[in-house]
């Protein structure tokens, strides 16, 4: 791995993106009119200031892990992927090449998301927006992450898109967004405990709400940062340059 | 550089399978350095699974690649060695020049290089065009350019000249002629028989097997022939397909 030959990859997937206009109004717009939607649903209820923060974890981190995974299945079947695992690119290189370019798309996906919200759907928000932003990114980004992981897993292209539901559902239906993650059975809040969503959603929630202090915030990043890393880790391990 | 004196590629007893599919069944063979080896034969015969896996991204069951030397996969042929797919791997969404850029990147090699395969390839009039709006023979000149990048020991080139007019099929192979006699290795696939007769050698496969590997000359001599097809034809019928492959 070099950082010349990751940051050539970065570049060159923003270069892609760049010629194609409408993925760029796709990616920025359609999680803050999905949050929008879910506002617009419950506007004459007070459920949306409840399930709002969960709205900004989930559907940008959906988003992420589809069009990433997406990409890169792409990069597979045209034989890209092949030819530059043939060349000398570190299986790093591509892992974060590809982290930093969607996460830089993620800064400005969230910042929409989180902006509407606050400042036109009437999210409440109690705590620090700054820190809202943040917790909203480094779970679009994770959504980027898994997304590669997902990709670097499969061996073929149709795995792939079998991961979609395999990796997003459950941290969905787990999250805390049906049934608050205190009130799952014995065994299931262990398991939503060790899922990444789950703390992004609490973190947001804890945040908005300001109900818990910065240091349980910081803790939740951390540990949405520490799947970031394994999932980039991982991910460059799993991608595998012989294929049958 | 060590190993010099190694061919550019030794295949010894290998085992393949493309998916489960098994196509590559005990094959051994031998690419020199410094001439165009033709690799000949039907669709489906394991051209393509031989040459990935003389660029090591495909999985082996046994056997033994050697590419200039190295066991194939290892990690310092991946600059010496250049391949290109059957269907052209660049990327769609980006012009000619970003292609060529990215790739140039990746090997690490100056930034001149670029300019100089866009020329080799005929590609100077289109370097500024997407490459998703390229007719398929445009595509396939992208992505050899890219092989091109850092001047290779050994080329692999799978169908390199398929989609492409008479004209440029003519100045390809020139260029191929061309890099050999500066030292270059190539093994370039195809399935038109015509294109045999401008290899300096040919590999003739069927099911997965080599069935002769030859001169052009020598071949039409050997099979009493006039040209490379019906010589193919004429080693066919003294190799009859085993009963299994017959089935498949």
């Amino acid at each position: 791995m070099t950082p010349l030959r990751t940051l050539a990859t970065a570049g060159r997937v923003l270069a892609q993106i760049r010629h194609d206009p409408r993925t760029i109004a796709l990616l920025l717009v359609v999680p803050s009119l999905l949050i929008g939607l879910v506002a617009w649903i419950f506007s004459d209820t007070t459920v949306f200031s409840t399930i709002g923060p969960a709205m900004l974890a989930l559907f940008p981190f959906v988003v992420m892990f589809v069009v990433t995974s997406i990409t890169t299945l792409r990069e597979r079947r045209t034989g890209t992927l092949e030819r530059m695992l043939s060349m000398p690119l570190g299986k790093a290189d591509l892992i974060l090449g590809y982290t930093l370019a969607f996460g830089l798309l993620a800064v400005l996906q969230s910042s929409i998301a989180v902006g509407l919200s606050v400042w036109v759907y009437g999210l409440e928000i109690e705590g620090s927006v700054w820190l809202l932003l943040s917790v909203a990114v480094a779970d679009a980004v994770l959504g980027t992450t898994l997304g590669l992981l997902a990709s670097a897993f499969a061996r073929t292209e149709f795995q792939v898109v079998q991961f979609m539901p395999a990796f997003v559902f459950p941290q969905i239906l787990l999250g805390g967004i049906f049934l608050p993650r205190d009130q799952l059975p014995a065994g299931l809040e262990e398991i939503s405990d060790w899922l990444p969503l789950s703390h992004a959603i609490d973190a947001l929630r804890a945040v908005a709400t300001d109900s818990e202090d910065a240091a349980y915030v910081t803790a939740e990043l951390l540990v949405i940062g520490a799947w970031i890393v394994a999932a980039v880790v991982i991910g460059s391990i799993t991608l595998r340059r012989r294929t049958p | 550089m060590v190993n010099n004196e190694a061919p550019a590629v030794v295949v010894r007893d290998l085992h393949a399978r493309r998916g489960r599919h098994p196509v590559l069944h005990c094959l051994s063979l031998t690419v020199p350095r410094g001439i165009v080896m033709g690799l000949i034969g039907p669709s489906g015969c394991g051209k393509t699974t031989l040459m990935r896996s003389i660029v090591g991204v495909q999985i082996v069951q046994s056997g033994e690649v050697t590419v200039l030397g190295e066991p194939a996969g290892t990690a310092s042929l991946r600059r010496r060695v250049g391949y290109v797919t059957q269907d052209a791997s660049i990327y769609d969404d980006l012009t000619v020049r970003q292609n060529l850029a990215y790739f140039r990147a990746v090997l690490g090699v100056p930034r001149g290089d670029v300019d100089r395969v866009i020329e080799a390839t005929d590609l100077g009039s289109n370097a500024g065009q997407l490459a998703g709006s390229l007719s398929g023979g445009q595509r396939s000149r992208v992505s050899l350019a890219g092989a091109l990048l850092g001047s290779p020991e050994l080329l692999v080139l799978d169908e390199p000249t398929v989609g492409l007019d008479p004209v440029l099929r003519v100045e390809l192979w020139g260029l191929f002629h061309r890099l050999a006699a500066a030292g270059t290795s190539l093994l370039v696939s195809s399935h038109v028989m015509d294109e045999a007769a401008r290899c300096d050698r040919l590999l003739l496969m069927r099911h997965g097997e080599v069935l002769a590997d030859d001169t052009p000359q020598g071949l039409l001599a050997a099979t009493g022939t006039a040209d490379i097809e019906a010589a193919f034809l004429a080693l066919i019928a003294e190799h009859p397909a085993a009963p299994d492959e017959a089935a498949s």
